[in-house]
């Protein structure tokens, strides 16, 4: 599903490498996790691999399905079937939740060929989904993110995962800032969308987010570089352990 | 003799083109005082401090620059409202509405329309106090038709008004809300070419006047308005204004509150490209106790576009618990765009909170890549942002359904480009 080779990118604006080769592919069906410390160049493989400004790719390759990623416009590797849930969701004042997504489901929809939602449609969707994530009708109407708590944009989050079904998932330290009852709830929501035909990367600092989303595969990654790859056993070792150990072992 | 001085041969060359409207009584009178006030200030220069942002040539000289008829659809088309016509300078007034009383300007020379005929011109002479506005004086001296609008109860329904056609119209209305009598006031248009308009409105105490303008989306538009208010004890004052790709726009609003707990609001959301103009000025004076006044402009502005505004909150000795409030923004959607912003303070009371505010800064990359990652097009996610960004003055509308319409309008423009 994802193919990333020899992935080297560096920042636009200074002579900085972050990506020094990274190499991962992920397969249709499994969760693979990204472990690693601070400023190994997690989140930033996430924001090339959705087309944010300020990186420049100065080698490899990284493809969808066969597609090149890197040659795309963000609006079009969305439509492809790549999402990525923010870090930090972005706060929209005067633009209303619902309006936002209606407009997001149907440019994919547009730009895929396929019929676009009507409001009726998409209305009873969208409650249904809302409903199992405990939105309520209120955080629908309201804009985007604006007075949400660290939870309610996480799990705002993953409501527009879910209305997008994209076929490749990137989740960007999804538990951070959420409490134990917010992290099953949103666990609960990317379980939910786990099938045969749809990859997920799981990008987390922590090992306790793949206690409720369980990983099949397990990457640790140092200095812009995979530096490890295993089983769901490898989470539970730094866990224990810290990157220490395994850093100096790699 | 003496050459006239340059200001001087622009006022009169723009006065010869003009014909003072016949009549006698009070009207002629108030003609005859403004036109004298007119010839003492001359006509609006470049150099004129008031003036500098803003190049008045093309709303002074004798003949519009631009003789383009505008046409377009109705802004409020959906809105439950008392439709006024002026099409091409002819009024076409609605039947018998309770609580409103209306006749034309036309009209009042021969009617004995007592009210009317101590406020014509006398805002407009008030308002041209601390700073003069000459523009105003002229249309005072030659306004050829205008609404004198007289509200005695709760009106049902909104009174729309709706100024279409004739190029270059001068028109003066006049509207006094009497003791806790409330009127909502639509006002659109597509006036080809130039229009010099000018609104007195007295409110007496208890009084509430709400006024929603749309101006645009014709690019090929030069307005000039002026809007002036006296607001009398616990008055409410409103005026929001919508406005879209006009060449060159300036909008003046000059407001007195002058009895004890009145409150006024004024804002504007604006948006336009290349050659548009667009010049907010605003001047509220507080001389009494415990009122609050609210100013909210922001303006989207893109490949060359200007922005200008001066907002100035004058609180006169004595005016103690004023509470007042100026913000002014702007969007700028590339660096050729400019905004312009004078805010004033000029305080006579110790006893007083007053903020102003004025910014100006570019789009929100992070929100931009944010709305593309979900799939929604730059060009479309850019229009959401610039929506998002007006939306915090078009919440200064009250009513809920006409700030919803508003807001339906914005995002179809700016959806048609």
């Amino acid at each position: 599903m994802l193919n990333i080779k020899n992935l080297h990118v560096k920042l636009e604006e200074e002579d900085k490498a972050i990506l020094k080769g990274v190499d991962l592919t992920v397969e249709a069906g499994k969760v693979h996790a990204i472990m690693g410390p601070n400023g190994s160049g997690k989140s930033t493989l996430s924001y090339v691999l959705s087309g944010r400004d300020g990186y420049e790719v100065t080698d490899g390759s990284a493809e969808l399905e066969g597609e090149d990623l890197l040659d795309m416009e963000p609006e079009e590797r969305a439509a492809a079937g790549l999402f990525l849930a923010f870090q930090y969701p972005v706060e929209i004042p005067g633009v209303g939740n619902m309006t936002f997504l209606r407009t997001a489901v149907n440019a994919q929809r547009k730009a895929r060929g396929e019929e676009e939602l009507s409001a009726g449609d998409f209305l009873k969707v969208i409650r249904a989904k809302a409903k199992d994530l405990k939105i309520d009708a209120d955080m629908l109407k309201r804009p985007v993110n604006v007075g949400f708590s660290g939870g309610e944009k996480k799990r705002n989050e993953i409501l527009q995962m879910a209305m997008l079904e994209p076929r490749m998932c990137v989740l960007d330290e999804t538990d951070s800032g959420l409490d134990v009852d917010a992290m099953k709830l949103v666990s609960e929501g990317v379980n939910a969308l786990r099938d045969a035909g749809r990859g997920f990367l799981v990008i987390t600092h922590y090992q306790r987010l793949l206690d409720h989303i369980k990983p099949d595969v397990v990457h640790i990654m140092a200095d812009g570089r995979i530096v490890k790859t295993g089983g769901p056993e490898l989470a539970l070792e730094v866990e224990k352990n810290g990157y220490g150990d395994l850093l100096e072992s790699a | 003799m003496m050459a006239a001085d340059p200001k001087t041969q622009a006022t009169e060359a723009r006065i010869a083109a003009l014909t003072l409207p016949e009549g006698n009584g009070w009207l002629a009178k108030a003609r005859q005082d403004a036109l004298g006030r007119l010839q003492a200030t001359g006509l609006p220069s470049r150099r004129d401090e008031y003036w500098r942002y803003t190049k008045p040539a093309k709303l002074v000289q004798p003949e519009p620059a631009l003789s383009v008829p505008a046409a377009g659809e109705d802004p409020f088309a959906g809105v439950d409202a008392h439709v006024i016509t002026i099409e091409d300078g002819v009024i076409t007034l609605p039947g018998a509405i309770e609580g409103l009383e209306i006749a034309t300007l036309a009209n009042a020379a021969t009617a004995d329309i007592h009210w009317a005929r101590d406020l014509y011109g006398a805002l407009e002479a008030a308002g041209s106090g601390p700073v003069a506005r000459p523009m105003a004086m002229l249309n005072t001296a030659f306004a050829t038709d205008g609404l004198l609008i007289h509200v005695t109860g709760a009106v049902d329904r909104p009174v729309h008004l709706r100024t279409t056609g004739a190029s270059d119209p001068i028109l003066h209305h006049v509207v006094k809300v009497e003791r806790g009598a409330t009127l909502t006031l639509l006002e659109s248009g597509n006036i080809g070419a130039r229009s010099n308009i000018a609104t007195e409105v007295e409110l007496a105490d208890g009084a509430g006047f709400h006024h929603l303008r749309v101006q645009g989306p014709e690019p090929a538009l030069h307005v000039n308005t002026h809007i002036f208010a006296r607001l009398g004890a616990e008055a409410t004052f409103r005026s929001f204004t919508l406005a879209a790709h006009g060449e060159l726009t300036r909008n003046e609003a000059v407001i007195e509150l002058t009895g004890d707990d009145a409150t006024a609001t004024i804002g504007g959301a604006a948006f336009g490209a290349g050659n548009f103009h667009h010049d907010d000025t605003v001047f509220i004076t507080h001389d009494a106790v415990n009122c609050e006044s609210r100013q909210v402009f922001k303006k989207v502005l893109r490949d060359g576009a200007t922005g200008v505004f001066q907002g100035k909150i004058l609180v006169k000795e004595g005016a103690q618990k004023t509470d007042g409030y100026q913000i002014s923004q702007s969007l700028l959607l590339d660096e050729d765009a400019q905004f312009l912003a004078k805010p004033e303070l000029e305080i006579y009371a110790d006893d007083v909170a007053c903020s102003h505010g004025s910014t100006t800064g570019a789009i929100d990359e992070t929100a931009l890549f944010y709305l593309r990652s979900r799939g929604v097009p730059k060009r479309r996610a850019v229009d959401m942002l610039v929506l998002s960004f007006l939306a915090e003055a078009v919440e200064e509308i009250a009513d809920e359904d006409l700030r919803e319409h508003v807001t339906e309008l914005l995002a179809d423009w700016l959806a048609r480009g």
